[in-house]
């Protein structure tokens, strides 16, 4: 197989006021991934190109972008991927701040509205309570692998194309309150607030978030499916409905 | 004109840094009654703690029933070799296991034994099955449970890619802090009662390293800086198992569970070299005999196609490595094309962590500077000269606690502090000479000469001219940083030119401290090895490198450390654990 020597890398530059995308010509390294082509570009011929990056390992999930329009860590994204060009855009569901960062506080606002994981009284004075099966985490497990990238945040079009923010809290709170929900020492009902304010009737489970996961959790399937049938169960089961009615409650 | 106008916030405890020691000072403070102010470098969560994979180190004693705070304090010791502070370690020990079970207790989940209890893996170094994990992911789920508590707990505040520039004081105390936001570029002076610092290491300083870019030393700098004394900075851990290849990935962790979960160590003839290091160990030898054997191995011809070792866990079921390892299977497979299942991986040693810091107080994480304390990786003094896999993350949550405990305390009842306009002023100044520099040496260029000048001069093993070539480059290029640009573009919206500028001095700081303090140390001990002085020097098992800001600029001197009690010497001796037989020698 033929090593390409170069990338001609294609740049969003610019804010919230526009911009314009930038060529860098970038020589490329064996094993190089999109990140370092990005920081290659900062280092030797845009000093100031504002770029969000921590860990290099796809662990903290701060490198999002969209990388030839699919959202993407660019530390996970290997150049050779793709070919000879290849373009890196800023999420678009967030307001960019400059270049490829954006701001994503939002959801941080949306976190800090769900109720924390709560114990019962109970147990949490008595030590064996904590005592816990493996299958009982495994279930979880799967939630708590989420590294906070927000790129199902930015798949979702709930968020990207109609900006529901207000009506749905996105796939990524999905999973925060289903690892809640289903944790086996948690002792909070959150079925109101996920009909409510978190807006799981507006999920139509396309799936996009699954498959943008770079932690491969199965978004959709696994929670916020779940978390709606939990939901239908409190609200929609007919048979319960009518047995409120006899029972006037 | 620039603009040097400034936003002034006040609140009692100022944390600075949101790692795992920031946030359980934070959640500590706040619960004491302090009003709590956490600023982070990044977006919260993002901090390096993440990167933590193999787990906690607590005597549960849930796997091992014979484990016990003695045997625990006395692996940290001797794997230490002896100059950690043993109040630290005593304390260290005494309390891990009530602070991961309080994290369970906020909603952490941990692999379960069978009987339902926290799971502890074997780790290097450990005589016991000690550390509490979930896979391999256990800073992620330590940072998002504190993460979770934090944003729940009243009187908390958090602002989110702020960058502390300088510390204030105010009549001999810390005092406050300026920063400024990446976002906007705005500058910010923050008042405060009591500071604590939980910045983390210096990493980046070198080149190949699992640090992220934030690991930059910012907090020794900024105590240095109001004349706080530092300790043990030659003290720098390389992990032994970093990757290797490909090139991009250079450096990226490797987690220690590969090795705990029965990962063998072997060089290009297939040989388990690890037997002629330390043959009762073997794998599960500590950091800095592991790291040296493999550097050994490479310097002798033994090493691989790429200049490490094969670390080899395929005789485990590929169900076992993706339940056990799931983040080292998909960092492989995405980033080096090699399914660990089937293949061995390839790995060396990678700089990872900074035993040395901050000098505090064992049991508040009080500096010298009133007002002023440290938690984590930012202070010395818990983990000696070379830290155990899992110790760090305990360290986090036992001495976060205590630092955020009195830093409340000291915040109680002290008056509002006042800034002076002139500290303010000089910080602005100096922070902001980078943008009026559009000609000025590119700091990206600084960095990475220092960064090579660190792996060039401070490798694994170190000689005396070395270092002072090393140190005598530091100096050059510390001249030449002060003179830096921002590389291009004078603007102050989150400008990485600006921002890099600014760290690289944080860094000179703490590589001159690095290099000063090996020149002093002439004796081999942990992860400090000289080969101009291949042993232990017994004299100095209990001196501290000690350095302070002084007239003519940083100096070092040797501190005795108060003497190991007798009951306490007596758990050492006793203990299992046995030194290598290099160590011996």
């Amino acid at each position: 197989m033929a090593t390409i020597s170069n990338v001609d890398v294609r740049v969003f530059r610019g804010d919230a006021g526009g911009g314009e995308m930038v060529t860098y010509r970038v020589p490329v390294r064996e094993g190089m991934v999109v990140l370092d082509a990005v920081l290659w570009i900062q280092a030797n011929a845009a000093p100031d190109l504002a770029v969000r990056w921590n860990c290099k390992a796809a662990k903290c999930g701060s490198c999002s972008a969209e990388i030839d329009g699919f959202p993407r860590l660019m530390c996970k994204s290997p150049v050779s991927d793709y070919g000879t060009e290849l373009t890196v855009r800023p999420m678009r569901a967030f307001p960019v701040i400059r270049d490829l960062v954006t701001d994503v506080s939002w959801n941080y606002e949306v976190n800090k509205r769900i109720p924390a994981f709560t114990p019962s009284e109970a147990d949490m004075n008595d030590a064996e309570a904590w005592r816990m099966q493996q299958e009982d985490v495994d279930r979880i497990i799967e939630f708590r692998k989420c590294i906070e990238c927000f790129l199902c945040q930015d798949v979702c079009h709930v968020l990207r194309n109609h900006d529901r923010k207000d009506a749905f809290y996105g796939p990524r709170f999905m999973i925060r309150i289903a690892s809640l929900e289903m944790h086996p020492k948690d002792s909070l009902d959150r079925r109101a607030l996920v009909k409510g304010e978190a807006g799981a009737g507006m999920c139509n489970i396309t799936k996009c978030c699954t498959e943008v996961c770079p932690e491969h959790i199965k978004i959709t399937d696994n929670g916020i499916i779940p978390l709606k049938e939990r939901m239908d169960d409190l609200y929609f089961d007919p048979i319960l409905w009518a047995a409120r009615k006899v029972r006037g409650r | 004109m620039a603009d040097t106008s400034y936003e002034t916030v006040d609140t009692d405890v100022l944390v600075i840094g949101a790692g795992g020691a920031g946030m359980r000072g934070a959640i500590a403070a706040a619960s004491a009654g302090a009003r709590v102010l956490v600023l982070c470098k990044s977006l919260l969560g993002k901090a390096h703690t993440v990167m933590a994979e193999g787990g906690m180190a607590a005597a549960l004693a849930n796997v091992a029933s014979l484990d016990s705070w003695e045997a625990h304090f006395a692996d940290t010791m001797k794997g230490g070799k002896l100059i950690n502070n043993w109040r630290m370690a005593q304390i260290h020990a005494q309390e891990a296991p009530e602070r991961v079970l309080e994290l369970e207790r906020w909603g952490a989940v941990f692999d379960r034994t069978r009987d339902g209890r926290i799971h502890q893996r074997p780790f290097g170094a450990h005589t016991y099955p000690r550390l509490a994990h979930i896979g391999d992911r256990t800073g992620i789920e330590l940072i998002r449970s504190l993460q979770d508590k934090l944003v729940h707990t009243d009187r908390i505040e958090v602002h989110m890619e702020v960058t502390v520039a300088r510390l204030l004081t105010w009549e001999g105390r810390a005092a406050g802090a300026l920063a400024y936001r990446r976002a906007d570029g705005k500058l910010v002076v923050y008042t405060a009662r009591a500071i604590l610092l939980a910045t983390g290491g210096a990493g980046r300083i070198y080149r190949v390293t699992s640090n992220s870019w934030e690991c930059t030393g910012d907090g020794p700098t900024l105590a240095y800086e109001i004349g706080a004394e530092l300790q043990d900075c030659e003290m720098v851990q390389f992990h032994p198992t970093g990757m290797v290849w490909p090139p991009g990935v250079r450096g990226i962790l490797v987690t220690e569970g590969v090795r705990g979960e029965g990962g063998l160590l072997r060089n290009k003839d297939g040989e388990r070299f690890m037997e002629r290091y330390d043959h009762e160990r073997m794998e599960l030898s500590s950091r800095d005999v592991v790291a040296r054997a493999i550097n050994a191995e490479v310097v002798a011809g033994r090493g691989t196609p790429h200049g490490g070792a094969y670390l080899d866990i395929t005789h485990k079921s590929p169900d076992y490595i993706r339940r056990k390892l799931p983040s080292m299977h998909e960092q492989f497979l995405k980033l080096a094309k090699v399914d660990i299942t089937r293949e061995p991986m390839e790995v060396a040693p990678t700089v990872h962590y900074f035993m040395g810091g901050v000098r505090v107080q064992p049991e508040t994480g009080a500096t010298n500077v009133p007002g002023l304390f440290a938690a984590g990786e930012v202070a010395g003094g818990l983990h000696g000269a070379n830290r155990l896999g899992g110790n760090s993350l305990s360290d986090l949550l036992v001495f976060g606690k205590r630092a955020g405990d009195a830093a409340a305390e000291c915040a109680t009842d002290k008056p509002s502090p006042r800034v002076e306009h002139a500290q303010v002023e000089r910080g602005i100044d100096r922070l902001l000479s980078p943008l009026s520099r559009p000609h000025g040496e590119s700091p990206y260029k600084l960095q990475g000469e220092l960064q090579d000048v660190c792996a060039t001069y401070a490798p694994i093993i170190r000689d005396e001219p070395g270092l002072r070539q090393g140190l005598e480059k530091v100096l050059e290029l510390t001249e030449r940083a002060e003179q830096c640009g921002t590389g291009g573009p004078s603007g102050r919206k989150f400008n990485p030119g600006w921002h890099t500028a600014e760290d690289l001095r944080s860094m000179l700081i703490n590589a001159e401290a690095l290099f000063r303090c090996a020149l002093e140390r002439k004796e081999s001990r942990g992860a400090h090895a000289r080969s101009d002085y291949p042993r232990l020097d017994p004299r100095l098992a209990q001196v501290n490198m000690v350095v302070v800001r002084s007239e003519g600029g940083m100096s070092v001197r040797a501190v005795e450390n108060d003497a190991i009690p007798y009951d306490l010497t007596e758990i050492i001796s006793q203990s299992f654990t046995r030194y290598t037989p290099e160590e011996m020698s």
